[in-house]
């Protein structure tokens, strides 16, 4: 596999008074698509310009293929930079901007011609070499963008939010060919995103960062699934959590005393004390919404709870519901619209409804406290 | 049929191209008649016959113009130009009085920065405690002094020109230069240069207009050299202006008008390129 590993060791960066990183470390393997996500002001950006060469770190060490990369200058190390807002060269058409790198080593124009086609081809773009940039889309000036940047073949290459200025539909389409570019020429990508659908859709691994701190690194399905802080789990797509407190464990199975709610049982496969206080977390999808009491045939792993709803959502592909289990307890429920198993009739405003959902569909949050 | 109605901006706009132009379309009808006195009498190319043969001292002194607002602007321009680019890329301290002293010079008037070029030149100095302070350079009024006024009060403009430029682009343009292998000096030359020239060429051409033009600042700072508006000056002083300057000035309207077109292609061009 080409591309090269990437080790970010107890990085710390602060801007006057801000801590923008506090001793991060990431181990990037070689090849992957790996994502930096989290809200704005969180480091994410800050990271990958450190390891692009445009920021010094206060403290730390950034490898590439084990080589300390610190005392070089960006021209001097194997990545390169996919700019949010393109960063094109107003002055030169596509041919030359793709063309800018081989020219600055005084490439011979036979070979210079041969490969900007090349990488034109790679992003679609093969038509369009002699126009300027103020004449082409926004989704065709990013991948002006990303053939520049690939044409030097760094091992490595760093994507700053490369989609956020294309409207949806467009975004996800690009994402594709990001993937389908990855998966061709197979170099480590690293991209940073605050946009945790594109994140979870594309990337090997995420590291998940807010306010300067590494909070989880894991797979998409990990990170999903098992968040291991609050914020995680509610950052990543839409949660409904609880603080409550372990009443009695059987076996995996654990009986929690939820907050303003009462019984709810949850399996995990991680030890904890009873009377401890922990985080719980529930995905709206995970969550079944019906008029008539479920029939649960005795099971004991199933939690359900009768509620109002106060809001329904009509979004097209699902419905959101938000179903008032308590006073202060508010569920968000999503229901896809999958007509033929539904004997029942739509779910309307203030109906009395129940919810429930499996025990193996709950999660304890470790972190908690964060 | 509906009847026209009067229309605000249309007649403005015939108003105004009525002042500026008429004035000039006047010089240049005058420049070909017969009679020196401003009544029409009929055609003739006397005053050109005249201006190309027996008026050296006017020949001179538009030669003198062209020179020093030739070699003023590109000193202007260069000066400018690099100033723009180091104070917008490089963070230093002052900065922010530097980007409002240059503002100064522009909304001074020029009979003051006239008159402190001339106390500079004149070598000025003081004395504070017995110790002599020299504040200026003892240069001979004429050709080298005027030069240097005029490269002055153009910096100016050359480097506001290119700065708003500079202000149109992100600074990521150049990381990415870097990004992708530039050296400093290869980012300068293959970038930062390129996109700013609209902004150098029009601060070019705007110092050399300036330049040509200036009679208040040459007026002190010129000793015994002459530019045109001296020229033209001093003869409208000694007696009125001689047709054969009309000749001059229709020829230079005439320069003027294809200068213009030259730039205003040459930033169309900038435009639909990027």
């Amino acid at each position: 596999m080409k591309g090269a590993t990437i080790g970010i060791l107890g990085i710390s960066k602060a801007f006057g008074s801000f801590a923008a990183l506090n001793d991060v470390s990431l181990d990037i393997r070689k090849g992957e698509f790996f994502s930096l996500l989290g809200p704005s002001g969180c480091g994410k950006t800050t990271l990958l310009r450190i390891i692009a060469g445009f920021e010094q770190p206060d403290e730390g060490s950034v490898t590439i293929d084990g080589i300390n990369v610190l005392p070089l200058p960006p021209n001097r190390r194997h990545a390169n930079t996919v700019f949010q807002n393109y960063a094109l060269f107003p002055h030169l058409s596509v041919f030359e901007n793709v063309a800018f790198p081989l020219r600055l080593k005084n490439t011979k124009n036979s070979i210079v011609t041969a490969k900007v086609n090349d990488y034109l081809h790679l992003v679609e773009l093969g038509d369009h070499a002699a126009k300027m940039p103020s004449m082409l889309s926004g989704g065709q000036k990013q991948r002006v963008a990303i053939a520049r940047a690939l044409i030097n073949e760094p091992s490595v290459l760093l994507l700053d939010e490369p989609l956020s200025a294309l409207d949806a539909k467009l975004r996800h389409h690009m994402l594709m060919e990001l993937d389908a570019i990855h998966d061709k020429i197979g170099i480590t990508f690293i991209y940073v995103t605050h946009d945790q659908s594109e994140a979870l859709s594309v990337s090997d691994r995420i590291a998940v960062m807010y306010q300067g701190d590494v909070l989880q690194v894991g797979t998409p399905h990990d990170i999903y699934e098992s968040p291991a802080t609050n914020f995680v789990a509610q950052f990543i797509g839409e949660t409904n959590m609880f603080e409550g407190t372990v009443r009695a464990s059987m076996g995996q199975m654990y009986v929690l005393d939820v907050d303003e709610l009462g019984r709810v049982v949850v399996t995990d496969d991680r030890i904890y004390e009873v009377g401890e206080r922990v985080s719980l977390t529930v995905r709206p999808e995970k969550l079944r919404i019906s008029p008539d009491e479920p029939r649960v045939n005795g099971r004991s792993d199933i939690n359900v709870f009768e509620g109002t709803v106060d809001e329904p959502i009509y979004s097209g592909f699902q419905s959101k519901y938000y179903v008032r289990l308590s006073p202060t307890v508010v569920f968000r429920v999503f229901k896809q619209h999958s007509d033929y198993t539904d004997e029942e009739h739509d779910i309307l405003w203030k109906e009395r409804v129940h919810v429930s959902w499996s025990a193996k569909d709950g999660y304890i949050v470790e972190g908690h406290r964060n | 049929m509906q009847k026209k109605r009067f229309s605000f901006s249309k007649t403005s706009f015939i108003a105004s191209m009525v002042f500026l132009f008429v004035p000039l379309v006047v010089l240049i009808v005058f420049s070909f008649n017969a009679n020196k006195a401003p009544v029409l009498t009929g055609f003739s190319l006397v005053w050109y016959q005249r201006l190309f043969t027996s008026s050296r001292s006017l020949w001179n002194a538009f030669f003198t113009s062209i020179t020093i607002a030739v070699t003023a602007s590109i000193t202007a321009t260069v000066i400018g130009t690099l100033a723009a680019i180091g104070v917008h890329w490089h963070k230093f301290a002052l900065k922010t009085y530097v980007q409002a002293i240059t503002y100064i010079p522009l909304v001074l008037p020029e009979i003051i920065i006239g008159m402190s070029l001339l106390a500079f030149f004149s070598g000025s100095h003081f004395t504070l405690g017995g110790v002599s302070v020299n504040v200026g350079f003892r240069l001979n009024l004429g050709w080298l002094t005027i030069f240097i006024a005029h490269a002055t009060f153009c910096l100016p403009f050359v480097y506001l020109m290119v700065l708003a430029r500079l202000d149109e682009f992100d600074s990521s343009i150049i990381e990415a230069a870097h990004d992708l292998g530039a050296t400093e000096g290869q980012t300068l030359l293959k970038v930062i240069i390129p996109i700013s020239m609209p902004g150098i060429i029009s601060g070019f051409l705007t110092s050399l207009t300036l330049s040509l033009e200036d009679f208040t600042i040459t007026y002190f700072v010129s000793g015994v050299s002459s530019t045109l508006p001296m020229a033209v000056y001093g003869q409208m002083y000694k007696g009125g202006v001689s047709p054969v300057i009309n000749a001059l000035s229709a020829i230079m309207i005439l320069g003027t008008i294809v200068l213009a077109l030259l730039a205003r292609n040459f930033l169309k061009y900038i435009a639909a390129n990027g």
